[in-house]
């Protein structure tokens, strides 16, 4: 990404319960929180897994890829330094359907958008925290 | 049907400041006026208020902002003597109200006196601070998930699930525009409203874009205003001014596993699905009993959602269903908004919507009244936060 101007973003704190999520993209890739005993993953983040309420959570490195499973395109200049319009999506990740991130599409033209779109993560860094972003995945139809 | 506390409150007075669009009385000065004109129209005297609530919470001095009146401020202005007081989170801008019916079911209060004020046009939005430039703040909590995306607002996060629901069942901007058309035609018939001028399919399909499906009027007014109600006990109430509206029934409830925006198991549904769902089962009354509806609606896709959740009509039917504003107008099966709700009124938050349904049921509505009312009901929040009420003029 670096021919492309990084555009500033307000951050996250980054806490003892989050971190994980805000760095994992310092090893090239996403984690997200699992249960060790029931398999379910757990988005955002909790201190029990609230299925099975074992103990046993800890973040788990994801395939990375989903799907766009909505979309709105954006026109309101919420900061004045970010060009409008944009997309901003709600991807779906491939391990299960409710895990959904909020998310901007970077390489994706905003008539390329539409839901079921195959995306796969992507990271942009801001210091030592690096955003998870979605990218149509290679070999996508974008219809 | 067990014996549910609520049905032994209601609400006895009602009060609203004026309504401003532009910065125009401190904010505080409104939340004032409208508990005074509560306690005033339920025939009551500030001795006889024994219990306070608010929403949202806050500390004391609050004056202006999202909040312009916090439990402290209005007890120490009006000199109140306060058995029970709550500034509590819950279930979304009712969360006074539905505490106030718990605490005078439990006997803390018999007279309790909610208000949710508004000063959101006197200080500068989030957006507005952040257009003055400068370092962007850290974020927080849920605005972690969102604000990092340039998704700063709600109708952003709206937009992403009505999305989904509009894609889902083939919903179009065509149908939705009926909702804040019939609303602007019941503000031009309430003098209180911001916006009363008629709007247009034309003019709806032409207005600038917002966040897709959203165009500028299917987002709330910001304002400055209050509005209060007085939450009685039932038979401390019979006596007053006013015929007692009664509670036939409240719905407040977080039952999905992750319940938040877009985390939901039955996504794209939404806390006041679960709400909506509660209140039911508290009642013998059905949807088809309802004679108007008063929903939230700080972007319109919200009040659609909240006729499907309540069931009057089948999921993702809500489009055929508003189709023509036929059926939602003053004359039509479920009036819908009937003083403009947050489109055309003006964003009071919530209890703005409350405020309608009493006035309707009293039969106070004036050009725009309903004819022929018996039940109400009334739906705020959304997304991670609702409530839900059922009202009624006619005695338990």
């Amino acid at each position: 990404m670096s021919d492309e101007v990084v555009l500033s973003r307000p951050l996250p704190v980054i806490t003892e319960m989050n971190a994980y999520f805000w760095r994992s993209g310092q090893k090239g890739r996403l984690e997200i929180l699992r249960c060790e005993a029931c398999g379910l993953y757990i988005h955002p983040y909790a201190a029990l897994c609230p299925r099975c309420r074992s103990e046993a959570v800890s973040p788990e490195p994801v395939s990375g890829r989903g799907t766009v499973a909505s979309f709105t395109i954006n026109h309101q200049p919420w900061f004045p330094h970010v060009p409008v319009p944009y997309v901003i999506a709600l991807v779906q990740l491939e391990e299960q359907d409710d895990i959904r991130l909020v998310a901007n599409l970077p390489g994706c033209p905003i008539e390329d958008v539409r839901v079921g779109l195959p995306v796969e993560v992507c990271f942009e860094q801001h210091g030592d925290i690096f955003v998870p972003l979605f990218r149509p995945a290679a070999g996508a139809d974008r219809g | 049907m067990a014996s549910y506390g609520e049905k032994q409150a209601c609400v006895s007075g009602l009060g609203q400041s004026s309504i401003n669009r532009k910065p125009s009385v401190y904010p505080f000065k409104l939340a004032v006026e409208a508990c005074l004109r509560a306690i005033e129209d339920a025939g009551l005297t500030i001795d006889d208020i024994d219990g306070a609530a608010c929403w949202p919470g806050g500390v004391n001095f609050l004056g202006e902002g999202p909040s312009a009146a916090a439990v402290g401020d209005i007890k120490n202005s009006l000199g109140l003597k306060l058995n029970w007081y709550s500034s509590g989170e819950g279930a979304a801008m009712f969360a006074p109200v539905i505490n106030a019916i718990g605490a005078i079911a439990a006997g803390y209060a018999t007279h309790v006196l909610c208000w949710r004020a508004v000063g959101e046009r006197w200080v500068p939005t989030y957006s507005h601070a952040n257009a003055a430039g400068g370092p962007l703040p850290r974020v927080a909590g849920w605005m972690q998930w969102t604000a990092p995306y340039w998704a700063p607002s709600a109708a952003n996060w709206t937009a992403l699930v009505a999305g989904a629901h509009m894609h889902r069942y083939g919903i179009t901007r065509e149908q939705m525009a009926a909702i804040p058309i019939v609303q602007r035609r019941n503000a031009g018939l309430n003098p209180n409203a911001i916006y009363r001028e008629p709007l247009t399919m034309d003019a709806y399909l032409g207005a600038r874009m917002v966040t897709t499906p959203f165009c500028l009027y299917d987002c709330d007014v910001p304002c400055d205003g209050a509005t209060a109600v007085i939450v009685s006990r039932l038979d401390a109430a019979k006596d007053l001014r006013r015929k007692p509206i009664r509670f036939e029934a409240v719905g407040a409830a977080a039952t999905d596993r992750m319940d938040t925006w877009f985390a939901r198991d039955d996504f794209p549904h939404m806390m006041m699905h679960d709400a909506a769902r509660a209140m039911w089962r508290r009642t013998d009354l059905k949807p088809k009993d309802v004679g108007s509806a008063h929903l939230y609606d700080g972007f319109t896709y919200l009040a659609m959602f909240w006729l499907e959740a309540l069931g009057f009509m089948k999921e993702g039917e809500v489009g055929a269903f508003i189709e023509g504003g036929r059926r939602i107008s003053l004359d039509g099966e479920l009036p819908l908004n009937t003083n403009g709700g947050q489109l055309s009124e003006g964003r009071l938050h919530g209890l703005g919507h409350l405020h309608e349904a009493v006035l309707q049921l009293r039969g106070q509505a004036g050009e725009r009244q309903v004819k022929d009312l018996k039940v109400s009901v009334t739906g705020v929040g959304g997304g991670g936060f609702g409530g839900a009420l059922l009202l009624t003029n006619e005695d338990l």
